[in-house]
């Protein structure tokens, strides 16, 4: 077990290993929630808390994991962590659950924190795997975001609560689904020739 | 016998894992559940005065809460009722129904009918229908659930109060019929209840 450095975790999570664009997982719950800037923000902060919780809370008992139950048991963890989210805000951002609330139990449904916790959190320490969560979380949230932002944008041409075009007609396909994987397919496309671009002489 | 021993071991250890999940969340729900009722009662609230104008009324229908005793099958009794009275004159039954046969669970309803047996509106409380093809049925989703307003048992004649699918008059949406059809049912039913049981919940307070 190496030590990992903050800049690298930072990197990975953020940009070398981004769950969404290099990784491909989680899909489910990002392409269902990313139809609108709010949706994709809140959705985000809310998967990055999960990950930072259950990674550490993982990480702190990866001495007493026993082996053959150990993915019952991260699930587990993951479980009681998205519930305990989905109670504060029902308790403290009652609005935004009223709205979101459906969506917030979908965040189990992310085989990115299995995966993060699987491959990462139970074989390091807790300060590392809480770090790990974080920019993992936070690499899903940004393309959640930009995902969101240009599909509100092209479907609804608004951004938040701002109309960018008045009298705009809106765009049936940037909302439905097969909207989502278009966009997604040209985010990692733009990942791509950035990477390709980077590596140039 | 070890490998007895050693399924016990894991199985204990699972359990455990499980029991101390189970207690966080019930110790976070003790917690909190105070606060989450008192934002539900304030959105209910809500949900009343968007529906049934502060001025149509002066009593307090949130205070005068009853809760309906069980009925036959064919109507749907509300879980929890709230008359509306402009001095002695009854104006409108405020009623919680929870409608059965969601696509997943329950759907908490708000039903407003006013005295003479037609409806103020509907709104949708809480409910855990499919995001993006259910949830339609949210006023701040699609314009569904305003259909309702102004309607009665009269109108449109009972045979006709379904989805369409069903031969009815309401429109389901596509990829969820299950969900308006929970609702469309839940709402004629709540109209069967009122009619049989009007005098019960919206006679005069002083019962003159």
């Amino acid at each position: 077990m190496t030590t990992v450095s903050h800049q690298e975790l930072a990197a990975r999570g953020l940009w070398h290993n981004n769950q969404a664009l290099v990784a491909l997982l989680g899909l489910c719950p990002l392409l269902a929630v990313s139809n609108s800037l709010l949706n994709g923000l809140t959705l985000g902060l809310a998967t990055t808390g999960v990950m930072v919780v259950s990674g550490s809370l993982i990480a702190a008992f990866r001495d007493r994991l026993i082996a053959s139950i150990r993915l019952p048991l991260f699930v587990l963890v993951i479980a009681v962590t998205v519930s305990s989210i989905d109670l504060l805000m029902q308790a403290f951002l009652f609005e935004l659950h009223q709205t979101l609330g459906l969506f917030i139990p979908l965040i189990v449904t992310n085989c990115a924190i299995l995966g993060r916790i699987e491959a990462f959190a139970c074989r390091h320490p807790v300060r590392e795997a809480g770090l790990d969560g974080l920019y993992t979380g936070l690499g899903f949230s940004g393309v959640l975001v930009a995902l969101g932002a240009g599909r509100e944008l092209l479907g609804q041409g608004t951004l938040g609560s701002l109309t960018l075009f008045d009298g705009y007609q809106g765009f049936q396909l940037a909302m439905q689904p097969p909207g989502a994987f278009i966009a997604l397919g040209l985010l990692i496309a733009v990942r791509n020739a950035v990477v390709s671009w980077l590596r140039k002489p | 016998m070890t490998q007895a021993r050693a399924s016990l071991r894991v199985g204990l250890h699972l359990g455990a894992a499980v029991l101390l999940g189970l207690s966080l969340l019930s110790l976070i729900h003790a917690g909190v559940a105070s606060r989450i009722s008192e934002r539900e009662a304030r959105a209910l609230k809500q949900h009343i005065d968007a529906l049934l104008p502060p001025t149509s009324h002066d009593n307090d229908p949130l205070a005068e809460v009853t809760v309906p005793a069980a009925g036959p099958k064919t109507a749907l009794s509300p879980v929890r009722v709230y008359p509306a009275r402009q001095g002695n004159r009854p104006v409108a039954l405020v009623a919680e129904v929870m409608a059965p046969g969601g696509y997943n669970g329950t759907i908490h309803l708000l039903v407003v009918i006013q005295a003479d047996g037609s409806l103020l509106g509907v709104r949708v409380l809480s409910h855990r229908e499919t995001p993006g093809l259910g949830d339609a049925i949210e006023a701040g989703k699609s314009g569904w659930i305003d259909r309702f307003a102004g309607l009665s048992l009269a109108n449109p004649p009972p045979s006709r109060w379904a989805v369409r699918r069903d031969g009815g008059d309401f429109d389901q949406f596509a990829g969820a019929t299950i969900t308006p059809r929970a609702v469309v049912r839940a709402v004629k039913k709540t109209l069967v209840w009122f009619a049989a049981n009007r005098d019960n919940f919206i006679a005069p307070a002083d019962g003159a």
